[in-house]
C-alpha cells in the first residue's frame, strides 16, 4: 500500500513539476532548446517511474508506531526551532538545548542529558570556534 | 617516465606539514566513522565537506583531508564487522561472514590485523591502478563532445540504480528527483528563474551540500530516533577477547594470492559505473569462496574470507576514483560526495582536470599513498583504541553528528533558511529510506543536473536545434546502448545477485557505497 501511495504522490509531484515548468517565462534571448525542455523531460520520466512504482509495489516497509512517528516529528520541530533561534540566542545556548533534547530522547536520563548537552555544545564551540576559527552564530551575549 | 615525474611532483605537493597533518586527521576520523555503525563513508565525508569549506582550505588540502576520510572509512568498517557482527558501513558487510566467526574463536586480533593488511594491499594496488588507468581514460574522454557527455551522464544514472536498489523504478525516480532539484534556480543560459516560486533564496539554486548533509547525516539521526537505538552495540559483546594483534607470517603467506585476486576484482568493480565498494567486496568474497572453498570453511572463520572482502572493498574505493577524476562521473555514493567537494571548490573534474590542475590530481594521488601507510600503522598497533571508541553510545554520538551538520551548513551561508532546507532534506531522506528509494542517485542528480542540461543544450544548439545530434555519433550511440542495457539488464539478471547481496544488509541503509 505504501508504494501505491508513494507512486500516486510521485505522479502528483511530476504533474505539478511539469505545470510549474510551463509557467517559466521565456526570455527573448533563448538558445535553441530553451529553459523548459530539460525539466519537462524530467517530469515525464518522474511520472513514468511513479506509475511503475504504483503498479508494481514492493513489499510493505516497516513503519514505526504512532508514538515513534511522533518522536521523529518532535525532533523535527526541535530542529526547526533550533534553526530559527540560532541567530537570536546564539550558538552555545541553542545547541545546548537541542543536544539535551536529542540525547534525552535517545534514552539518556534527564540530568545526564543536560550535562551531555552542555558539554557537547561547549566542546563544539571550543573546537570549531576557538581552535579552528569558524564563525558560529553569536547571540546577544556574544556566544 | 612521465608518471614518475608527475608522482614526484605530487609528493612534493603532499609532503607539507599542513597536508600531512590533514591526512593524519582524515585517516583517524575516517577510521572512526567507518567503525561506528551508522556512520558510513558517505556520511562521514558529507559532514566534513562544509567544514573543510568554511575553514578556507585550498583545493588540494581539502581533497587530501576528505579522501583520507574516505580511505579511512573503508578500513574502519571492518572493526565492528569483526567484533560485533554489525557492519560499520555497507562495504564491510561481507567481512562479517568470516570475521565474526574468527572473533568468536578468540582470534579477533588476528582477524583485525589480517584485514588491516588486506585493506592496505587493496588500497595500495588500487592507487597504482588509478595512476595507470586514469590518464588512459582521460585520453579517451578527450574524444567526447557535449552530446557524448550527455549520454555518459545518462549512462551513469542508468547503471547506478542497477546495484544500489532492488527496484529500478525507484532508482529512476530518485535520479529524476535529483535532476529536478538541480533545475531550481536561475537558468544559466537564458537568465530566467525556474521553479523558484518567487522565493529569492532559491534563485541561486539549492546548495547541493545542504542536500547531501540533510539526506545522509540527518536522516541517519531520524533512523536512530525511530528505533530509540541509544545504547552502544558494543556493550553486549565488548568482552570479546582481542587476542594477539599481529598476523602470523604463515597466515599472511597463505592469504597473499587471495588478496591479489580480490584487489584486482575489487578495482574493476570500483571502476565500473554505479558499482562501488559494496559490490567490490561482494564479488571478491563470492569469487574467492567459489574458487577456494573446498572444505567448507568459508563462513566459519576462514582467514581468506576476511582478506578477500577487505582487499576487495578497499581496491574498489580506489577504483571508484578513476571515473570520478577522469570523467567527472562518480562510480559510487561516496565518490559522488567527493565530486561535490570538487564542484564546490570550483574544480571541474574530467579530462581538463589532469591538464589544468595537474598539481591537484597528483597531490591527491600522493596523499592517497601517504594516507594508506598511515592507515596501516594506525590500524594494526592502534586497533585497540578504535575498539574502545565503539563503546561510545549512539545516544551521545548522534546528537553530535546532528549538531556538527548544523554547524557546517550554517558556517557556509550563515542563514537559517539553509538549515530549514537541510531539515527538509533530512525528513525526505528518512521517508525515502523507509520506502527503499536509494539516495545516491538523488545526490548525483543534484550534482550533475546543471552540467548534464548544459551539455544537452550545447549539443543541440551547435546542431542548430537538431535533437538527432544527441545520438549522432557512434560513440554517443554506444554510450546510450550501454546505458539502456545497464538499466534493463538488472531487471532480469540483477535480481539474483541483489537478492543475495541484500540478504546480508540492513534493509534501511540506502546510503550505499
Amino acid at each position: 500500500m505504501s508504494d501505491r501511495i508513494f507512486g500516486a504522490v510521485g505522479l502528483l509531484i511530476a504533474i505539478v513539476y511539469a505545470w510549474a515548468t510551463l509557467q517559466i517565462e521565456e526570455s527573448f534571448l533563448s538558445d535553441a532548446v530553451g529553459p523548459k525542455t530539460f525539466p519537462l523531460g524530467i517530469a515525464v520520466i518522474l511520472g513514468l517511474a511513479s506509475i511503475a512504482i504504483a503498479l508494481k509495489p514492493d513489499s510493505e516497509p516497516e513503519w514505526p508506531s504512532l508514538g515513534r512517528l511522533a518522536e521523529i516529528l518532535a525532533a523535527v520541530v526541535v530542529m526547526v526551532l533550533y534553526a530559527e533561534f540560532l541567530p537570536v540566542v546564539g550558538f552555545l545556548i541553542a545547541t545546548a538545548f537541542a543536544t539535551t533534547y536529542l540525547t534525552w530522547r535517545l534514552d539518556t536520563p534527564p540530568l545526564q542529558a543536560v550535562l551531555i548537552g552542555t558539554l557537547t555544545s561547549g566542546g563544539i564551540y571550543v573546537v570549531f570556534k576557538l581552535i579552528l576559527g569558524l564563525s558560529l552564530a553569536s547571540g546577544p551575549f556574544g556566544f | 617516465m612521465d608518471i614518475f615525474t608527475n608522482l614526484a611532483d605530487g609528493f612534493a605537493t603532499a609532503l607539507t606539514f599542513q597536508n600531512l597533518a590533514l591526512a593524519l586527521l582524515g585517516t583517524f576520523l575516517g577510521t572512526m566513522m567507518g567503525a561506528l555503525p551508522g556512520l558510513g563513508p558517505a556520511n562521514g565525508v558529507a559532514i566534513l565537506i562544509p567544514l573543510a569549506f568554511t575553514l578556507g582550505l585550498g583545493a588540494t588540502p581539502s581533497l587530501i583531508l576528505l579522501t583520507s576520510v574516505y580511505y579511512g572509512a573503508m578500513y574502519g568498517g571492518r572493526i565492528s564487522s569483526i567484533l560485533l557482527n554489525i557492519p560499520g558501513d555497507e562495504p564491510a558487510m561481507m567481512t562479517c561472514l568470516d570475521g565474526h566467526p574468527m572473533a568468536l574463536k578468540g582470534r579477533a586480533g588476528e582477524a583485525l590485523s589480517l584485514s588491516g593488511v588486506a585493506s592496505f594491499v587493496g588500497a595500495f594496488l588500487a592507487t597504482w591502478g588509478l595512476i595507470l588507468l586514469a590518464p588512459q581514460l582521460v585520453k579517451f574522454a578527450l574524444l567526447f563532445g557535449p552530446a557524448e557527455y550527455f549520454a555518459l551522464f545518462a549512462l551513469a544514472f542508468a547503471t547506478l540504480g542497477g546495484v544500489s536498489s532492488t527496484n529500478q523504478a525507484k532508482s529512476a525516480f530518485a535520479a529524476m528527483l535529483g535532476l529536478g532539484l538541480a533545475v531550481i534556480g536561475v537558468d544559466t543560459q537564458t537568465g530566467v528563474p525556474r521553479l523558484t516560486f518567487g522565493e529569492v533564496h532559491l534563485y541561486d539554486g539549492l546548495d547541493f551540500l545542504v542536500a547531501i548533509v540533510g539526506l545522509f547525516a540527518l536522516s541517519e539521526v531520524f533512523i536512530f530516533l525511530e528505533h530509540r537505538h541509544g545504547s552502544a552495540d558494543a556493550g553486549k559483546s565488548a568482552a570479546t577477547k582481542i587476542g594477539r594483534i599481529t598476523p602470523s607470517w604463515s597466515m599472511l603467506k597463505a592469504t597473499t594470492p587471495t588478496m591479489l585476486r580480490s584487489s584486482a576484482l575489487g578495482f574493476i568493480a570500483g571502476v565500473l559505473p554505479g558499482a562501488g565498494a559494496s559490490l567490490g567486496s561482494f564479488i571478491s568474497y563470492s569469487f574467492e569462496k567459489r574458487l577456494k572453498d573446498r572444505d567448507g570453511t568459508f563462513g566459519k572463520g576462514d582467514p581468506r574470507g576476511v582478506a578477500a572482502p577487505e582487499a576487495g572493498n578497499n581496491a574498489a574505493a580506489g577504483g571508484a576514483l578513476v571515473p570520478m577524476l577522469a570523467l567527472g562521473v562518480p562510480g559510487s555514493g561516496t565518490t559522488a560526495v567527493l565530486l561535490a567537494v570538487l564542484l564546490s571548490l570550483n574544480i571541474t573534474p574530467g579530462p581538463l582536470l589532469f591538464q589544468n590542475n595537474a598539481d591537484v590530481v597528483w597531490g591527491l594521488i600522493a596523499a592517497l599513498f601517504i594516507a594508506n601507510f598511515m592507515l596501516l600503522a594506525m590500524n594494526i598497533p592502534m586497533v585497540g583504541l578504535f575498539t574502545r571508541l565503539l563503546m561510545v553510545p549512539p545516544r551521545i554520538l548522534m546528537p553530535i553528528v546532528a549538531m556538527v551538520s548544523f554547524v557546517g551548513i550554517y558556517g557556509i551561508s550563515g542563514s537559517s533558511f539553509d538549515l530549514l532546507v537541510m531539515i527538509g532534506f533530512g525528513v525526505m531522506g528518512w521517508v525515502l529510506r523507509k520506502l527503499d528509494v536509494p539516495l545516491v542517485p538523488i545526490i548525483l542528480g543534484t550534482l550533475l543536473g546543471n552540467t548534464m542540461e548544459n551539455n544537452m543544450r550545447r549539443a543541440v544548439t551547435i546542431a542548430n536545434g537538431d535533437y538527432g545530434t544527441l545520438v549522432g555519433s557512434p560513440l554517443a550511440i554506444s554510450l546510450w546502448a550501454v546505458a539502456i542495457i545497464g538499466f534493463v539488464l538488472p531487471l532480469f539478471v540483477g535480481r539474483l545477485v541483489k537478492a543475495r547481496m541484500h540478504a546480508r544488509r540492513d534493509t534501511e541503509s540506502s546510503t550505499s557505497d
